[in-house]
């Protein structure tokens, strides 16, 4: 009996990806039992929709995922058709495209009866969800939360994000007739920091050299740290993963299948219309990634209600810039990268506008080579297999050097 | 030159150089803050002593910012950027940055790291601007906005200050539409150009002085005779239309700016400051009050209605969508006004603006073209 039990349990990331595929089942379902269901920012406080039991979708994981099955470019084309610049996000394009056909081959998720909107990402999420507000004529609640001025999220904007959320239940009370439970938000805050906590020591096995798993891996668990953080099914999928990765340095294997020669950084959304090609070719030269802010900035920790709600500010993009930087130093060095790998992403302003100085202090203060490549999250356009290529062997040239030095050091 | 040309020509030379009236007030030994877009409270400024000086980049090439910037950060920002970066705004005592667009949020520690020397002051506005938790946030970043000030002026700055420093910007706001709605009327006496000028120099001035030049023009033209201009009506909507090329195609096409809902232009003056026991508060409440503007939340599409009112109302054949390059904000609302311009049967053209662009003569060619469709 136990010997079928085993067998009967599932790799965590299958587990990952059937929680991720359920949720969007889930808003389906709801929808047809003529539950109002909504499309939500990725960032924006789950706990309330999962309080509630409010089924919600993301269309930045649904714009990924259809970057990723290919259909980022039909779609990006369509959106510029309606009028949208091919200088907005493509996450975006995507959205108003599905928005506006209503379907596609790689993924359909349910329309919307209201937009949950959290600009602790970007503003532009905020101009993206008013302009689907209007096309859709559905209600619209933002939750606020201004990028950081300190390195600490002071009193007043606590203050202000909690009206907000406050605000935000009472105005999703109204829209969908469920009502707020405090004893299950309790509960809910408890599942989402057992998730985080899961999350947070899953990632941190990257420390182990080599590592017990390949870094791209977490481009797709994260989905779930998005989608599912509030539920017990994601919180114990999570833990299942730490341990598939103890067991793994504890066995010597990994999920990266080769010799792990160089350990890096990668910076920024994955360029998901060239997933393939972008691994691929790390991997002919043995690079693993071993460091992503996802890693340490998608966790949500937190005691108190206050602190929930500076939780939500210490969000990547929304952080004052050295807190940013620390962030990944802190990671690079603890994770023990040669270098760093950085995607200057076309989509996303905010992001891409500090990458400059962010890689000449990641250089200084970790002390790691890198280099920069042109990219998009989902429109495909924007990303040259060659100038990745050449770049990624330029970093290669330089670790090996690195590498030798150190051998010779070491040998000295 | 008659009276009204004599003013124009000092309001033109302000606008085309920034930098002679910023080492005006220097040498007068004022102190002097950099603001950049959007909405940073002048009237604090004011209030402390200080000249409010405003960021609206120039039209130069970019090389040093690009040590900073992606090439696809408005030019705005690049140009603003990329002066610093080479010390022409060394002497200003502060600069204050805002966070109401991406690139805006990126602008902080780039400016800190590329121009060491100007320190930053963060201004924050709540986006849920309608909410009395938003207008508290507001207050509670201007009240810190005026700390810091305080410091920089080494003078306290008075609640009484602060209100007289309101009701001289309120005079410049009435005195502006004034100005802006007579000039409307008077496309043969205010070229496009000059209806520019005269707003972008109110960000190289101190309120007072602009307003009363600004008020002397506003009087000869209300007892102007009748405009009998010829050339088609429209309104323009965008950030900013400060861009001399496409400025020149307008005047060439003889095309009479009837109304605008330009950031940079009449929505700078468009909503007076709210008189409140406090006037902290006051200053704060605006922002609540601002429609039109593609950088504050607008979860109605507002912008869209009152760019149809403004049409209405002013009588415009058509409205010119000047797209500032890689501002999203106005590209992601250019597809919703569009279409509500459409529904309502207004012509609309787009084009795009950069301050490093020097040949539009495409954008000639459709604003010839639109021309002849408005007849």
């Amino acid at each position: 009996m136990a010997e079928l039990n085993k067998q009967e349990i599932k790799p965590a990331k299958i587990r990952l990806k059937e929680i991720a595929e359920k949720a969007t089942q889930d808003a389906w379902e709801a929808k047809k039992r003529g539950e109002k269901i909504g499309w939500c920012a990725s960032n924006f406080p789950q706990e309330i929709p999962t309080t509630l039991g409010i089924h919600v979708v993301y269309p930045e994981n649904h714009g990924a995922a259809i970057g990723a099955k290919g259909g980022g470019q039909r779609m990006c084309e369509h959106a510029e058709g309606l009028g949208y610049s091919s200088d907005i996000c493509s996450y975006a394009r995507i959205n108003f495209a599905y928005a506006d056909l209503k379907e596609c081959p790689e993924l359909n998720i349910p329309q919307p009866d209201f937009l949950l909107c959290c600009n602790n990402i970007c503003n532009c999420l905020i101009k993206w969800y008013e302009n689907l507000a209007f096309q859709l004529d559905i209600p619209l609640i933002l939750i606020d939360i201004p990028r950081l001025d300190a390195f600490e999220c002071d009193q007043d904007r606590i203050k202000y994000i909690r009206a907000q959320f406050d605000d935000c239940i009472r105005r999703l009370e109204e829209i969908t007739g469920k009502k707020w439970d405090e004893e299950r938000f309790k509960e809910v805050m408890a599942i989402s920091q057992r998730s985080s906590k899961a999350w947070l020591k899953a990632v941190d096995y990257m420390k182990y050299v080599p590592s017990p798993f390949s870094g791209f891996d977490i481009f797709n668990n994260m989905a779930v740290a998005c989608v599912a953080r509030g539920t017990l099914e994601g919180a114990e999928a999570f833990e299942q993963l730490a341990r598939e990765y103890e067991e793994n340095v504890k066995n010597g294997t990994s999920t990266f299948k080769v010799k792990e020669e160089y350990r890096v950084l990668f910076e920024g959304i994955a360029c998901w219309a060239h997933l393939s090609y972008t691994f691929k070719t790390l991997k002919n030269f043995g690079i693993n990634v071993t460091s992503t802010i996802y890693g340490p900035a998608f966790s949500f920790l937190y005691q108190n209600l206050d602190e929930l709600m500076a939780a939500y500010s210490y969000v990547p993009n929304c952080n004052i810039f050295e807190r940013e930087v620390e962030l990944r130093v802190k990671d690079a060095i603890k994770n023990k990268v040669d270098g760093a790998i950085i995607h200057m992403n076309r989509s996303c302003k905010k992001w891409s506008g500090n990458l400059y100085e962010l890689e000449r202090q990641l250089r200084e203060q970790a002390g790691i080579p890198t280099v920069m490549f042109d990219g998009d999250q989902s429109d495909p356009r924007a990303f040259s297999e060659a100038q990745y290529l050449t770049r990624v062997q330029g970093l290669v040239e330089i670790m090996a050097a690195n590498k030798r030095q150190k051998e010779e050091q070491n040998r000295e | 030159m008659n009276k009204m040309e004599k003013i124009l020509d000092e309001l033109r030379f302000i606008s085309t150089h920034p930098k002679q009236q910023l080492e005006q007030y220097l040498a007068a030994g004022k102190k002097v803050v950099g603001c950049l877009p959007y909405y940073c409270p002048e009237e604090l400024v004011a209030a402390a002593g200080m000249v409010p000086f405003g960021l609206w980049g120039a039209e130069i090439q970019v090389s040093e910012a690009k040590r900073y910037f992606p090439s696809f950060i408005c030019s705005i920002l690049q140009t603003t950027l990329e002066l610093g970066i080479k010390g022409e705004f060394d002497r200003l005592t502060a600069v204050m940055i805002p966070i109401l667009c991406d690139s805006l949020k990126g602008m902080e520690a780039n400016w800190r790291y590329g121009v060491k020397k100007v320190p930053v002051i963060n201004v924050a506005h709540a986006q849920n601007r309608k909410m009395q938790a938003g207008l508290e946030f507001t207050v509670s970043q201007y009240r810190k906005i005026k700390k810091q000030l305080e410091k920089l002026a080494e003078t306290p700055i008075t609640d009484r200050a602060i209100a007289v420093a309101i009701k001289t910007y309120n005079e410049q706001r009435g005195v502006m539409r004034r100005f802006l709605a007579a000039a409307g009327k008077h496309p043969e006496l205010i070229s496009f150009a000059d209806r520019n000028a005269v707003v972008k120099s109110s960000y190289f001035m101190d309120a007072a002085s602009h307003t009363a030049k600004v008020r002397e023009l506003a009087d000869l033209l209300e007892q102007a005779p009748e405009s009998k201009h010829q050339g088609p009506k429209v309104v323009i909507s965008g950030i900013t239309a400060d861009y001399s090329g496409l400025i020149k195609i307008f005047d060439d096409c003889q095309i009479a700016v009837v109304d605008d809902q330009l950031t940079q232009g009449s929505l700078r003056f468009r909503f007076d400051v709210p008189l409140t026991a406090d006037p902290i508060v006051g200053l704060a409440e605006q922002i609540g009050q601002i429609e039109g503007c593609p950088v504050l939340f607008d979860p109605g599409k507002q912008r869209g209605q009152m760019l149809i009112d403004l049409v209405k109302q002013s009588e415009a054949q058509g409205v010119i969508f000047v797209q500032t390059k890689f501002c999203d904000p106005e590209e992601f609302d250019y597809v919703p006004l569009k279409s509500m311009l459409d529904k309502e049967g207004i012509p609309s053209l787009l084009l795009e603006g950069d301050k490093q662009t020097t040949n539009y003569e495409q954008a000639r060619t459709a604003v010839e073209t639109f021309c002849e469709i408005l007849g």
